[in-house]
């Protein structure tokens, strides 16, 4: 394990008028590691995706990725677009959010935007039809296949993606983030809707980003068995704060854990909400 | 009414059994939404007696035809319309069916030689030349507009402004500069994008209806602006003695310097409406060749990304600001082009040929010839502005059936004429796109 962190996140709060839906959160995700993010309903998870990605711009504290380079950015002051370009923070949505009207390759065309703008000379030389572009334009079509084939999708390549059955659709908006060469790739549940056998898939895909292409994997999930199979880290937010961290095994066996999923007996009530700061 | 015609289709033959009291009952309601409408409008009539005081005249013979008319046609439409609408279907060829994009790329192309050889199969009629040039004009408008609605899906309701601009900015320069067409074209162009990105800047945020309330709103600023800035341009008395457009130097004159001269040509006034014909055709296919070529481009897919999911397009790293804004410009651009055409074909402007009605015009264009699609904005140009000039003799009625042709498209055709998308990219077929996938520019969904 590497001794510096991918990505720190420090005192982090998210007020909307009078509602926190995330207080005071501090922890840190480390390179290389799937690192899952779970919690009842509306304990805040999605908001924190919403921070990191830039979308939400926190009202208290500090984000800040670390690329292996050695790179650093603070997310909390980039606009979303620099954070998915600049930071290389990819993401998907929970509620699948492609570009219906457009094929499969097209979607992961989109996905590399600004790589093809460069070499399209910011259109200029696209438009004059600069053999510059025509190779990256191979190039990308080929980056394109190539995640098409790791998801399986590869033979529907020239359908339009709002085409897709369900588990297809979430299958290839991860590709179409991968194809931004992400650093940190955030997943907001990713099984949903996923049956038995294709959320098995997912796992052993999402392993092989990790362990393949050396990717740093966070991940929402309410799917215990994809979460405590894949996860190398967890975080467990209940009520935007976090009350849990640590490997599977642990927080599997934490008493608050069992106490924000399960409820407590009365007599303990008191005690467990005490530990948990409320 | 399209909404029932299908569902109807599938529901079991034994349901289908017609219904007659129903059908009357329909029927007379229509009738009497008919009646409530034409009562007034038709019945009676105020003349002018004698004595020059008001005479009032009833014409409830004429009423009540238009109700019974209009009875009828509800007790066919509740009655034997579905069988009449799937017989009718069955006859249309399965090409026909499947939208135009089958014969497309024959049809672009057979369109592409007509536009050519029009000046000279019609060389001695002024008029039909005329036509054709207001034609390609509003079509190569079209095609600008199409960048901005069809493609990067922002609904643009004031795009007559950029005209204007483009038509403002060459009359000026070119009258007190005295510089060539040539030169002033691509100024008006840059004014015009100019424009487009000061029309972008504010409405960034916005999308769909709020987006078309402020650009309608730009649209009547730029046409109060001109109305007004005396000064520079001329207030409501317009812009008169626009230079004339030359044959790169050569006037079309009488004088010995002039085209007609030159080449050693009787002169006609001819010569110069087939070279404006053929300025025009040479800007709407430069407009139509760059739209398809941006299309193709990491910035054309960027601008169809934005109308599919906004939200998506910032995650993956496109910077949304600048992609807007350079739609707008872009189309903007193509709209100050043709503007400077318009300037210096008329010879005159005025603020009055910068109306809203411009603006709608041209979208109805785009809306009718299916959105993002160049050849049917082409048609749909052509059989608009054509059909304006073939009823322009029923004067009265004109708008009437006009009003009467959108209502049925709508019904019938509700994404346009081409209403399929064609992917911009493929690995190994390419397929079209069904209608029904594609967003539209309106069906947006905010943040």
């Amino acid at each position: 394990m590497n001794a510096v962190s991918i990505l720190t996140v420090e005192h982090l709060t998210m007020r909307f008028g009078g509602l926190v839906a995330v207080s005071d959160l501090s922890f840190s995700a480390h390179p290389r590691q799937i690192t899952a993010l779970i919690g009842p309903n509306g304990a805040g998870k999605t908001t924190l995706f919403n921070c990191i990605t830039g979308f939400y711009k926190p009202t208290v504290g500090r984000l800040l990725l670390a690329h292996p380079d050695g790179a650093t950015f603070l997310l909390e002051r980039l606009p979303e677009f620099r954070i998915a370009k600049e930071a290389r923070v990819a993401r998907t949505f929970q509620n699948v959010r492609l570009f219906a009207g457009m094929t499969l390759l097209e979607n992961l065309l989109v996905a590399q935007h600004n790589t093809l703008m460069v070499a399209s000379g910011f259109t200029v030389l696209g438009l004059l039809g600069s053999r510059t572009y025509a190779h990256a334009e191979a190039d990308a079509i080929a980056k394109a296949r190539y995640w098409l084939d790791r998801v399986g999708l590869a033979d529907r390549a020239d359908d339009p993606a709002g085409a897709l059955p369900y588990g297809a659709q979430r299958r290839l908006e991860i590709a179409r983030a991968m194809c931004t060469d992400p650093v940190l790739l955030c997943l907001d549940e990713p099984a949903a809707g996923l049956n038995n056998r294709e959320s098995a898939e997912l796992n052993a895909f999402l392993r092989t980003l990790r362990d393949e292409h050396g990717i740093s994997i966070l991940l929402i999930e309410h799917d215990m068995g994809v979460v405590m199979e894949i996860s190398d880290h967890i975080v467990v937010l209940d009520y935007g704060l976090k009350i849990a961290d640590g490997a599977p095994h642990d927080v599997r066996n934490d008493s608050k854990v069992i106490a924000a999923y399960l409820g407590v007996p009365e007599e303990e009530f008191e005690r467990a909400g005490a530990e948990v700061g409320l | 009414m399209s909404e029932r015609a299908p569902v109807r289709q599938e529901t079991d033959p034994a349901d289908q059994r017609l219904d007659l009291s129903a059908a009357v009952k329909e029927a007379a309601i229509a009738a009497l939404v008919a009646f409530g409408l034409f009562v007034l409008m038709i019945g009676i009539r105020t003349d002018q007696g004698p004595t020059g005081a008001l005479v009032l005249t009833t014409r409830f013979g004429a009423l009540a035809a238009i109700v019974a008319a209009v009875f009828v046609a509800a007790l066919l439409r509740a009655t034997i319309w579905r069988e009449l609408v799937v017989a009718i279907e069955r006859l249309v060829p399965a090409t026909v069916r499947t939208g135009l994009s089958g014969v497309s790329g024959c049809a672009a192309i057979a369109f592409l030689i007509f536009a050519l050889i029009l000046p000279v199969i019609f060389y001695s009629n002024r008029y039909l030349l005329d036509l054709g040039i207001l034609i390609v004009t509003y079509t190569m408008l079209g095609f600008g507009l199409n960048i901005v609605v069809g493609l990067a899906g922002l609904l643009d309701l004031g795009y007559v402004a950029f005209y204007a601009v483009g038509a403002y900015s060459y009359a000026l320069i070119a009258q007190t500069f005295g510089l060539s067409f040539w030169i002033c074209l691509p100024l008006a162009g840059i004014l015009a994008a100019f424009a487009g990105i000061l029309l972008g800047f504010p409405v960034l945020r916005l999308r769909g209806d709020y987006l078309a309330i402020v650009t309608l709103g730009f649209g009547e600023i730029i046409r109060l602006i001109l109305l007004n800035w005396q000064s520079l341009t001329g207030g409501p008395n317009g812009i008169s003695g626009v230079p004339r457009p030359s044959f790169f130097g050569l006037p079309f004159n009488t004088s010995s310097e002039g085209f007609a001269a030159t080449f050693g040509l009787q002169y006609s006034p001819t010569h110069r409406v087939v070279f404006l014909y053929y300025v025009i055709l040479a800007l709407a296919l430069l407009t139509n060749w760059v739209t398809l070529r941006l299309r193709r481009l990491p910035i054309g897919r960027a601008w169809e990304a934005l109308r599919e999911d906004e939200i998506a397009c910032r995650a993956l790293g496109i910077n949304t600001t600048n992609t807007k804004l350079t739609a707008f410009a872009m189309g903007a651009m193509f709209g100050g082009f043709a503007g400077a055409f318009f300037a210096t074909r008329q010879g005159f402007i005025s603020p009055e040929s910068f109306t809203f009605g411009e603006s709608a015009l041209v979208l109805a264009i785009v809306v009718l010839g299916g959105m993002g699609s160049q050849l049917g904005v082409a048609v749909a140009a052509t059989v608009m502005l054509g059909g304006f000039e073939l009823f322009r003799e029923f004067d009265q009625y004109r708008m009437l059936v006009f009003g009467a042709a959108m209502v049925a498209i709508v019904i019938y055709r509700p994404r346009g004429l081409v209403s399929t998308r064609a992917p911009s990219v493929s690995l190994r077929t390419r397929k079209d796109i069904p209608a029904a996938i594609v967003q539209g520019a309106r069906t947006e969904t905010p943040a």
